[in-house]
């Protein structure tokens, strides 16, 4: 049986990463992976196929509405699906889980395929698509397991025509209707991808905003550029019935301002979120419980609390279901273990939508701030009052800074724009490093460029003294 | 107008170049007289209380914990304040001094202290909780918390072995620090050696016994062996003055008296007080300064004045049931006398074995300056001057 210091199941970011931070600090690790391509639902079926078709759809989009206004004039932009979909599988996805391959092997980190599962507290049992299996042992064990798409109650996906972002990112067909249902990220991006190739989409929310877990003035205009786009929203409203009618088609029967209505379409897309994958862990075995959304409960070090050995990060623990919040979790339980003291600030992982605009945000939300009252002042700046996006012909969105009413120390960043996901980062360093707004706004921002935005929205926050708006 | 008048460490003693701030008796923004106590410094060799040099508005510029060097400015006092003010109503003074001079005033800021990540990281594993910030606002940078931990000798334990939560670190204290530095030191600086004696205490007990009442009740102390072995050594030491003399470069100094430091185990740490002129006291009046000076390192009262200055050291082991050990110098001097515990033992005498309660006791010595000869007729000495306590009164 070979015997490992750690073994880590899963291999997505969360778990290859922690895996390569274990090697570089000398143990010998072997990562257990259910699928024949590393890399988890973000390299595979999540962030980097989505983003490709993101970009995709957007350069189409552009070619389509866009050049013309630029002087540019072409015939007629057409898009070849399979292509579409080719570069996505082969040039995206492969080359990358490719790459992680070769981090593995570079990090001398043992791949084991096949699903794992726990024998006992030290032995993970992986059991390959042919049914064989081997056991293997470790001194640690870190469950990075995931998550997957999760349903309503009384929604059967179906892969086929009632689908989740899964299926959403290889379609072997552009769908000419399409209902979403969730107008959360997963469902803004997805949503916009298939109205930018030319689909007739419709998001179905049961919150009164889109994004509802951001700033609440950024959904509310992230709807405005999508309803300009063509895609129909309908919020506040309740899925009553999602139904297969006959080969090709579905019907989705929801309730919004206490009426009925129902809309059919040839796909339905399913993104009410996701649920811990620890389903076929064995976790029974070890009497190691999950609440309700499959979740596993973990100590302040990450480890579960009856087992001081075995750590669990990204998805299957409490916080945001992102990528980097699970690689961060991972380079911490690797150098836990290796007895270091690293620390993680939860407040200060920032959310994306990357939509176009791409929507960013870091720290408190307004709403926050007015629920734990804390004294705050708020400046914003528009892109429309930014050279750098007029230029480019990107004026939606804005950017919003909070601080401290008494002490200015930044609390909250919000945005919508242009490159917003890069821009985010400017805030993320300024708040780790406790930053006031009026440290931004003294900071030197090159010209022309979509972070002076952000130095003028800090300005305007520290004494309402943007110099452009 | 604030005027602020800066509080700087004064200089607490010789050869002392730093000290650590124990804690702040007052906080920023309280009114302080003149000579009311601010905050307890500790230093290599005691602790000593800060007054204020001035009155007014007190800001805080150093925290507890904060080694700061002597002349460091580690508070200010603005004296244009009166009783009542506060901080914040200074601040609103009428004419606000230019914003690039707030960095030098250093005013407490949300952000002061405040680790980067990286910064944090190493303080975390080096258990360090407080550290200067010399960056922005005071800011803890990466470069700071690398100096505050490279202070901190122990080596980082190998990755692989070490597991969260079985060790325990914490920060040494000025005084342990120091310590460490002097043994070291002279260890690496002396020709050290130890010679040994053992010395019958049957007539220093039965001396002791006898006249104990009579002895507390006409100098209100009681008589212990330390009294008689200070006068003991304090005798050899005026007949051997080479085991009392210390090397200076390339002189030797030589003392015509004694100042007896006296080993004593406080709360902080092993301290050394002194007793002067030894050679000229009474035993009572030995027993008195040995409990004037224990009670203050007790309480942690003593001065840096009355340790400094010893010529030759005398370490009793035998309070914790030491049998034997080889103390080391207490550099400068040149030796220190080690007692132990008192056990009946064996012995012949006159050509009979009779059971005598014996003490071993171990002089170490610094060879560059004391002969072998010296020495051991030193040791030899002590041993005749208690097994015959009368030779003292002789002087012979």
């Amino acid at each position: 049986m070979s015997s490992y210091h750690t073994i880590v199941i899963g291999s997505g970011p969360g778990g290859y990463v922690c895996a390569i931070r274990l090697a570089q600090l000398g143990h010998k690790v072997a990562i257990v992976e259910k699928y024949d391509r590393l890399g988890g639902t973000c390299l595979n079926v999540g962030c980097i196929p989505s983003k490709a078709l993101l970009d995709t759809s957007e350069k189409y989009h552009q070619a389509q509405h866009e050049f013309a206004h630029h002087g540019i004039s072409i015939k007629e932009a057409s898009l070849d699906w399979k292509n579409v979909m080719g570069r996505v599988q082969k040039d995206v996805v492969q080359k990358t889980c490719d790459g992680i391959q070769f981090l593995m092997k570079k990090n001398k980190i043992t791949v084991h395929h096949g699903h794992g599962s726990f024998v006992d507290a030290n032995t993970i049992k992986v059991t390959k698509s042919d049914g064989s299996s081997e056991e293997i042992k470790g001194d640690k064990i870190i469950i990075a397991t995931g998550s997957k798409p999760s349903s309503l109650p009384g929604i059967a996906i179906d892969k086929e025509r009632i689908i989740t972002s899964t299926e959403a990112l290889s379609l072997k067909e552009l769908p000419k209707k399409m209902i979403i249902i969730g107008g959360g990220v997963i469902g803004v991006e997805l949503g916009q991808v298939y109205a930018r190739f030319g689909t007739e989409v419709t998001i179905v929310e049961y919150a009164p905003r889109l994004i509802p877990t951001m700033d609440a003035d950024l959904g509310k205009e992230l709807a405005k550029v999508l309803i300009r786009q063509g895609i129909k929203i309908n919020l506040g409203s309740m899925v009553k019935k999602v139904e297969r009618k006959g080969k090709s088609s579905v019907e989705v029967t929801f309730e919004k301002e206490g009426k009925e209505e129902t809309l059919k379409a040839d796909y339905c897309l399913v993104c009410v979120g996701r649920r811990a994958y620890t389903e076929n862990l064995n976790l029974e075995k070890l009497s190691i419980a999950t609440d309700k959304a499959g979740r596993i409960e973990v100590t302040n070090n990450l480890s579960l609390p009856n087992y001081s050995h075995i750590f669990a990060i990204g998805d299957v623990v409490r916080g945001a279901m992102l990528a980097h919040k699970a690689e961060e979790e991972g380079v911490f339980v690797a150098e836990v273990i290796s007895g270091e003291k690293p620390h993680m600030n939860y407040n200060l992982i920032p959310g994306v939508v990357y939509t176009w605009p791409e929507v960013a945000s870091v720290g408190k939300t307004q709403e926050e701030l007015k629920k734990d009252n804390i004294p705050f002042k708020s400046g914003s700046f528009p892109f429309k009052a930014s050279g750098r996006a007029r230029a480019s012909n990107e004026s939606d969105g804005f950017i919003r800074v909070y601080a401290h009413k008494e002490t200015d120390e930044i609390l909250g960043v919000h945005m919508i724009g242009p490159r917003c996901a890069d821009m985010i980062a400017e805030a993320v360093v300024a708040m780790e490093f406790r930053a006031s707004a009026e440290d931004i706004a003294r900071i030197c921002h090159a010209h022309p460029t979509y972070t002076e935005s952000l130095k003028e929205a800090a300005m305007a926050a520290t004494s309402n003294r943007a110099i452009h708006a | 107008m604030s005027s602020k008048e800066l509080v700087k460490v004064p200089s607490v003693g010789e050869s002392i170049a730093e000290v650590t701030i124990a804690s702040w008796v007052k906080k920023s923004g309280d009114f302080v007289k003149q000579d009311e106590i601010l905050c307890e410094l500790e230093s290599d060799k005691a602790t000593v209380e800060l007054p204020s040099p001035f009155t007014g508005v007190l800001t805080i510029l150093s925290p507890e914990g904060e080694t700061v060097p002597i002349g460091h400015a580690v508070a200010d006092v603005d004296t244009s304040a009166t009783a009542g003010a506060s901080a914040s109503s200074a601040a609103t003074a009428p004419v606000e001094a230019p914003k690039a001079e707030t960095k030098q005033e250093a005013q407490t800021n949300y952000a002061q202290g405040h680790p980067s990540p990286a910064a944090k990281k190493i303080m975390d594993e080096k258990n360090i909780s407080q550290v200067t910030g010399s960056g922005v606002g005071g800011r803890v940078t990466k470069e700071d918390a690398l100096k505050a931990s490279s202070s901190s000798p122990a080596p980082k334990a190998p990755a692989i072995k070490a597991e969260p939560g079985s060790i325990r670190r914490e920060k040494m204290t000025s005084l342990r620090k120091t310590i460490s530095k002097r043994l070291v030191e002279a260890k690496n600086t002396t020709a050290m050696l130890t010679t040994f004696n053992e010395v019958d205490m049957s007539a220093v007990m039965k001396m002791r016994s006898k006249y104990k009442e009579q002895f507390k009740e006409k100098h209100q102390i009681g008589l212990g062996f330390m009294s008689l072995f200070t006068k003991a050594a304090s005798m050899a030491l005026m007949e051997f003055p080479a085991v009392n003399a210390q090397i200076d470069g390339t002189d030797l100094v030589f003392h015509d008296y004694v100042d007896m430091g006296i080993a004593v185990s406080a709360p902080k740490g092993l301290v050394v007080p002194v007793v002067r002129n030894s050679q000229d006291l009474s035993l009572a009046g030995i027993e008195r300064e040995i409990a004037r000076l224990a009670a203050k390192a007790r309480d942690n009262k003593i001065s840096i004045d009355d340790m400094q200055g010893g010529t030759f050291t005398i370490t009793n082991g035998g309070v914790f049931g030491s049998m034997l050990s080889t103390p080391i110098i207490n550099i400068p001097q040149s030796a220190i006398l080690g007692m132990h515990n008192i056990v009946e033992r064996p012995t012949a005498v006159n050509g009979e074995v009779v059971i005598r309660p014996i003490m071993y006791l171990a002089l170490s010595y610094d060879h560059r300056i004391i002969d072998g000869r010296e020495s051991v007729s030193f040791l030899k000495k002590v041993k005749e001057l208690i097994e015959d306590p009368a030779r003292m009164l002789l002087e012979v």
